[in-house]
């Protein structure tokens, strides 16, 4: 009986201590800038990051919701000290060889600390397990190459296998030039997982953020069975100056934001930041005992 | 196979009198029954539907249509559907699957239209919905992309089990002046763009992208488009009979797409 209680008791150290390496690497490689202060793109007006921590990056001012970065994300919405990131290290070759991508992803990953737009966790939200996917728009404009496309894939398979819950947020500009047609098939390949994790009766809730188009929009963004969008978030296929450009005239105003797709039917509930956690902790309750029993 | 620089085959994936769609499915098919409209909102000519016989076998038919004048052109928005287009396509394939008809589809066009509309009514979510749909059908899908295929507009019809590719189309993930725009803010080099995307039936077939390339006569298909209905004709036919000895085709069709883009991954402690 000894060395069986002691093996435990090891696995269970050694899982705790790589929990509390996980949650210390996410907060090192969290994006809360410590002073200063920053202009608020919807009103013009200056906001302090001390301020903005506490508005969960919110404007105080006029309501607009500043991009975040997909680590802040997951600290807003996971219990303390249950985030668990997912393959952290998982990146793509450059398959098409294509000129200089090498030394862009090496300045991006310099400058933003990420391995690549995706970040895929499990973790518990008011004491719910549950997959996260977060992309973010700070990496190549969270754009899906092979690897956001492996990621999400994966990220849907592994709630599918352990019967968990999946939400997923998106920001992104749509396919990762660079990476050409296999960008594309990550579209087929993610909404493929995404159908089979349906038909499995898995819950899946999409929440679209500032900005989501093209081929993120047109594949797992917008396959969520509960289909949740951040105020004023622009939500699209094509990007707003094709568009302009294809009918030659001004776009109306408020096109492509998020209160426009809910007038059109393509949204289920505009949520503001700060009611994200309990609105998403009412659907997992609400779910509890839909979440991939069949 | 020719030697053509990748712009050049652009030139000719695009060129008016290259066979399109409803070449193939009148020389391909017999007792054609062209089905119309999305029973949502309206029909949208940029995508044709039929059920047909192939070789006597009933199949539907699903392919995107160009138009062969101007007038047909502005019928047909230049084979840029809407989102009621691909909804039609759905309706289609649903009912394909019901019946448990094969499916052959036929991709040509320059992408999803980006319209005001078209934004309106979902275009995004018509092509995931397409998407989602394509990959669990439970009959045989074979895809023939015959002209241009462009970006998700494409994609939302070409889910195959088996994609074949005429050896002139291009098939890539935005047109190349597009990509061109985007990366170096100058559509007008669009042949360099061309030239890097690795958007050739011959470079896709290296990506692992398409199964199987079919030759066209020196100059294009437009040139005698004979031996390439025929060529075209004898793939179905083999993918098609390929496919019936497969038990699980959703499955199938799965592990073909999520094998698509190999990652590198340092060894967790
Ligand atoms: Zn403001």
């Amino acid at each position: 009986m000894q060395p069986l209680f002691r093996s435990r008791r090891d696995r269970l150290d050694r899982l705790r201590r790589q929990r509390e390496q996980a949650v210390e690497a996410a907060a090192k490689r969290s994006d809360v800038p410590a002073g200063g202060s920053q202009t608020c793109p919807g009103c013009g007006r200056e906001c302090q990051n001390q301020e903005l921590v506490k508005t969960e990056y919110v404007c105080p001012h006029c309501g607009y919701h500043l991009p975040i970065g997909a680590y802040l994300r997951l600290s807003l919405l996971l219990d303390p000290f249950t985030f668990q990131e997912l393959w952290p290290s998982l990146t793509a070759p450059n398959a098409l060889e294509f000129p200089g991508y090498e030394q862009k992803l090496a300045a991006q990953r310099e400058k933003t600390a990420l391995s690549d737009a995706a970040v895929v966790a499990t973790g518990k939200l008011d004491g719910r397990q549950a997959v996260f996917a977060v992309l973010d728009s700070r990496f190549f404009m969270g754009s899906m190459g092979v690897a956001v496309g492996e990621k999400i894939t994966r990220g849907v398979e592994y709630a599918q296998k352990h019967k968990l819950p999946l939400i997923i947020f998106s920001a992104s500009g749509g396919a990762r030039m660079q990476e050409g047609i296999l960008s594309l098939m990550q579209m087929a390949k993610t909404s493929a997982a995404i159908e089979r994790f349906s038909q499995a009766g898995g819950l899946y809730i999409s929440v679209f953020t500032h900005p989501t188009t093209g081929g993120v929009t047109a594949s797992f963004a917008s396959l969520g069975d509960i289909t949740l969008a951040e105020p004023g978030a622009l939500i699209g296929f094509a990007g707003p100056r094709v568009i302009q450009q294809t009918i030659g005239q001004e776009l109306p105003e408020g096109f492509q934001r998020a209160e426009y797709l809910e007038e059109h039917g393509f949204v289920d509930q505009i949520v503001p930041r700060r009611e994200m956690r309990q609105t998403l902790s009412q659907l997992l309750a609400l779910h509890r005992k839909g979440v991939l029993h069949r | 196979m020719s030697n053509l620089a990748a712009a050049q085959r652009v030139k000719i994936a695009r060129m008016p009198g290259r066979p399109g769609t409803i070449d193939f499915v009148h020389n391909l098919f017999t007792d054609v029954f062209v089905c119309q409209g999305d029973r949502l909102c309206r029909e949208d000519p940029s995508i044709f539907g039929a059920i047909a016989r192939f070789h006597g076998k009933p199949v539907t038919v699903i392919g995107h249509r160009k138009g062969r004048n101007f007038e047909e052109n502005m019928k047909c928005n230049f084979g840029m559907p809407s989102p009621e287009g691909y909804r039609k396509a759905q309706r289609l394939m649903r009912q394909a699957e019901k019946f448990g008809r094969p499916i052959i589809t036929f991709v040509d066009t320059p992408g999803a239209y980006p319209g005001l509309e078209a934004e309106e009514r979902g275009q995004g979510e018509a092509i995931a919905s397409s998407l989602a749909l394509m990959s669990s059908l439970t009959v045989p899908v074979v895809t023939v992309v015959i002209g241009e295929g462009g970006s998700g507009g494409a994609l939302a019809l070409a889910v195959g089990n088996r994609i074949i590719m005429l050896e002139n189309a291009i098939y890539s993930v935005l047109s190349p002046e597009g990509f061109a725009s985007i990366l170096w803010k100058d559509a007008s080099r669009a042949d360099e763009a061309a030239s890097v995307m690795k958007l050739t039936a011959d470079d896709l077939y290296r990506l692992g992208v398409v199964d199987q390339v079919i030759p066209e006569p020196e100059g294009g298909a437009h040139v005698d488009p004979r031996p390439v209905y025929a060529a075209v004709d004898k793939a179905i036919t083999r993918h098609l009979s390929q496919l019936s000895r497969e038990k699980d085709l959703a499955a199938h069709r799965y592990q073909k797409f999520r094998a698509m883009g190999a990652v590198r991954e340092e060894k967790e402690t």
